[in-house]
C-alpha cells in the first residue's frame, strides 16, 4: 500500500476535489485540445501570454484524479513563468515521471512537481500525470491562434 | 436440470496463473471479457506441438508435416461440432473476431454491397464491428445506419424494424456486447432479416464461452469469435459462414494454400475453407483453440451459463449495495459483465486502486466509445466473470471498491 500512498498524496486528493484555475480564460490567446483517446480523459488549456510571459493559465475538461490534479498544480505553477522556463518545467516533470523507479530524483529541482514521483511506479498512469503538460506545449506552439487573436 | 456437480476447486486448479500473488495479493482476475487465462490443457496442447511435432501444414510429405495437418484439421472439426456447422468448409481460420468481421466486410462488401445500399450495425457495437463497415461505406459510397439501444442498454426493437429495408444488405450485430453485457436478441434479428433476405453477421466474441451457440438452428449467415476470450491462444479466431455464401465471394488475401494453381495468366483458387486461408496459418493457435474447446466442453456449456448467472446475480446485489455506484448497462438479459461508474471516483483511479489489491478489472471505454456517449460517461470500471470466478472473489471485490472510496471522501 505504500506505492498507492506515495501515488495519491494529499495534495493530489484536493487539487482532485478543488482544482485550481478550472474554466475559461476571458482572455485568451494560446489554447490547446488534449485528449487520451485510450480513456477518454479530455482537457482544454488555456493561457495568455503576454512578451513570453504567461499571465494566465486556466483548464477545463474531465479525467481521473491524476490527470485532474496534475492539471490544476501545472497552472499553479505556470502562472507568471517565462515560455523558457515552462518547457524546462515539463521536461524536468516528463523525466521525473518517466524515470526508473530505482533511480533518485532531485525533488529539491521539482518543487511542488515532486508529489507526482509516485506515478513513475505505475507506468499506466504515466499518461494520466502528462496530459495538461503535453496539452500546454501544443498550446505555447499555437502561434497561428497567437497571431489571430494578437 | 442436471446433476452435475460445479467443481469450482478442480477448474481453479487447472488455471495455474490463479494460484500467482500480485502486490502480494492473491490474483483476483474480473478480466475476462477482454481475454481468460489459459488452463493447463491448452498451455499442453501448445507445448506439445512445438516439442513434438511443429511443422508446417498442407505441404510436407514427412511425419511431422502429417501430424501437424492432423492436429490442424482436427481443431477445424472440434470448432465445427462446437457450432453445430454443417461442415468443415464452413470454418475459417483467422487472426481473431477483428479478422474475421474485416475479412466479410472486404469480401462480402467487394462483391455484394454498392453505392446507396446500407448496412445495419448497433449502437453497442465494439470499434471492430463499426471500422471495418465505415472503410467499406467510404470506398463504395454506401451508408452505415445504427439501430438506437434504450436506457437499460437494449435493442430499440421497433427502430430496427423501421430500418429494415430492400436498401439494407447485411445485418452486423453483437450477441453480447463487451461493455453492457446485453445479450442481443439474435434469433428474431435474424428472422426478421431474414424475411427481407438479408444476411446477419453475429459478433459472438463475449457469448460462445458463455452458453450454447448453435449456428445452424439461429440460422446467421456469418458468426466470428475468438480464441484467446474462450480460454484458447491470442491470435486465433474463427469466421462461420454459410458454405455457398462463402463460394460466391471473392477471396479476401492471396498468398499461399488459397490456390489450386498459379501461373501469370491464370490464378485457379483453392475450395473452402482454404479459399480465405492465405499463407502458413496459426497452427498452434488452431490446436491450443480446438484443446479449449474441448476443455469447456468438459464442464458444459449449460453448466457455465448457470454458474456464471449466479455469480452476476450475486455481484449485482453487492455492487448495488454501495453508495454511489451506479451499473451501466441494466438490461433484462445480461450476461456476466458489470460496468459500472462511481461518483467521485474515476474509472481509472478504482483500476489502478483495485489492482494493488490483486483485482484485475478493465477501465476505459473498451472499445465502444459510442456506448460510453450514449450513457455521457468518459470510462466505465468493467467486471467480468469466467468460469473459474468465485463469491469470495466478488466479497473481496466489493470491499475494495469500498475501501477506494473511502480514500477519495
Amino acid at each position: 500500500m505504500n506505492a498507492l500512498k506515495e501515488l495519491y498524496q494529499q495534495t493530489i486528493l484536493d487539487h482532485n476535489k478543488n482544482p485550481r484555475n478550472f474554466g475559461e480564460l476571458e482572455v485568451c490567446n494560446h489554447c490547446a485540445e488534449g485528449h487520451n483517446p485510450l480513456c477518454g480523459d479530455h482537457i482544454d488549456v488555456f493561457m495568455n501570454i503576454e512578451n513570453d510571459i504567461i499571465v494566465d493559465v486556466k483548464f477545463k475538461g474531465a479525467g481521473c484524479a491524476i490527470s485532474k490534479a496534475s492539471a490544476s498544480i501545472m497552472t499553479t505553477i505556470l502562472k507568471g513563468k517565462r515560455i523558457e522556463e515552462a518547457r524546462r518545467l515539463f521536461e524536468s516533470f516528463h523525466d521525473a515521471v518517466t524515470s526508473d523507479p530505482n533511480s533518485t530524483i532531485d525533488e529539491m529541482n521539482l518543487g511542488k512537481l515532486a508529489v507526482f514521483c509516485g506515478v513513475r511506479e505505475f507506468p499506466a498512469r504515466v499518461k494520466c500525470a502528462s496530459l495538461a503538460w503535453h496539452t500546454m506545449i501544443n498550446a505555447l506552439a499555437n502561434e497561428e491562434l497567437l497571431m489571430v487573436k494578437a | 436440470m442436471n446433476d452435475y456437480i460445479y467443481d469450482i476447486e478442480a477448474i481453479r486448479a487447472d488455471f495455474p496463473v490463479l494460484s500467482r500473488f500480485v502486490h502480494d495479493k492473491k490474483l483476483v482476475y474480473l478480466d475476462n471479457a477482454a481475454t481468460t487465462q489459459k488452463p493447463q490443457q491448452v498451455i499442453d496442447a501448445v507445448s506439445n506441438y512445438y516439442t513434438n511435432y511443429n511443422s508446417n501444414i498442407h505441404r510436407g510429405v514427412h511425419k511431422l508435416s502429417q501430424e501437424a495437418t492432423v492436429g490442424h484439421e482436427r481443431a477445424r472439426k472440434i470448432i465445427k461440432n462446437f457450432l453445430n456447422a454443417a461442415s468443415e468448409a464452413e470454418i475459417i481460420f483467422t487472426r481473431g473476431t477483428t479478422e474475421s468481421i474485416n475479412l466479410v466486410a472486404s469480401s462480402f462488401g467487394q462483391k455484394f454491397i454498392h453505392e446507396n445500399d446500407e448496412i445495419l450495425i448497433s449502437a453497442m457495437e465494439h470499434h471492430s464491428n463499426i471500422v471495418p463497415w465505415q472503410i467499406l461505406c467510404e470506398q463504395k459510397k454506401s451508408k452505415l445506419k445504427v439501430i438506437p439501444i434504450n436506457d437499460e442498454g437494449e435493442i430499440i426493437f421497433e427502430e430496427f424494424e423501421k430500418l429494415l429495408n430492400p436498401k439494407v444488405k447485411i445485418v452486423s450485430i453483437v450477441h453480447i456486447s463487451n461493455s453492457l453485457g446485453t445479450i442481443n436478441p439474435i434469433k428474431k434479428i435474424i428472422d426478421y432479416s431474414h424475411k427481407l433476405g438479408i444476411p446477419v453477421l453475429v459478433d459472438a466474441a463475449q457469448s460462445v464461452q458463455h452458453q450454447k451457440i448453435n449456428v445452424r438452428e439461429l440460422g446467421c449467415d456469418f458468426l466470428v469469435l475468438s480464441g484467446h476470450k474462450i480460454y484458447g491462444p491470442t491470435g486465433i479466431g474463427v469466421l462461420y459462414g454459410k458454405k455457398e455464401l462463402l463460394n460466391s465471394m471473392p477471396p479476401y488475401q492471396g498468398g499461399g494454400d488459397m490456390i489450386l494453381s498459379v501461373s501469370f495468366e491464370k490464378t485457379i483458387y483453392n475450395e473452402l475453407p482454404y479459399k480465405f486461408e492465405a499463407g502458413t496459418p496459426n497452427i498452434v493457435g488452431a490446436i491450443g483453440m480446438g484443446a479449449a474447446i474441448e476443455y469447456i466442453e468438459s464442464i458444459g456449456l449449460e453448466n457455465i451459463q448457470n454458474h456464471e448467472t449466479q455469480l452476476l446475480t450475486y455481484a449485482t446485489k453487492r455492487l448495488l449495495d454501495i453508495p454511489g455506484l451506479k451499473i451501466i448497462g441494466t438490461a433484462a438479459e445480461k450476461s456476466a459483465v458489470i460496468s459500472f461508474v462511481l461518483d467521485f471516483v474515476h474509472p481509472h483511479d478504482v483500476g489502478t486502486f483495485l489492482d494493488l489489491e490483486g483485482v484485475a478489472i478493465r477501465t476505459g471505454h473498451h472499445c465502444t466509445e459510442p456506448v460510453m456517449r450514449r450513457f455521457k460517461v468518459p470510462a466505465t470500471s468493467r467486471v467480468s466473470f469466467g468460469i473459474y470466478n468465485t463469491a469470495e472473489e466478488i466479497d473481496i471485490l466489493a470491499a475494495s471498491i469500498e475501501n477506494v472510496i473511502n480514500l477519495f471522501n
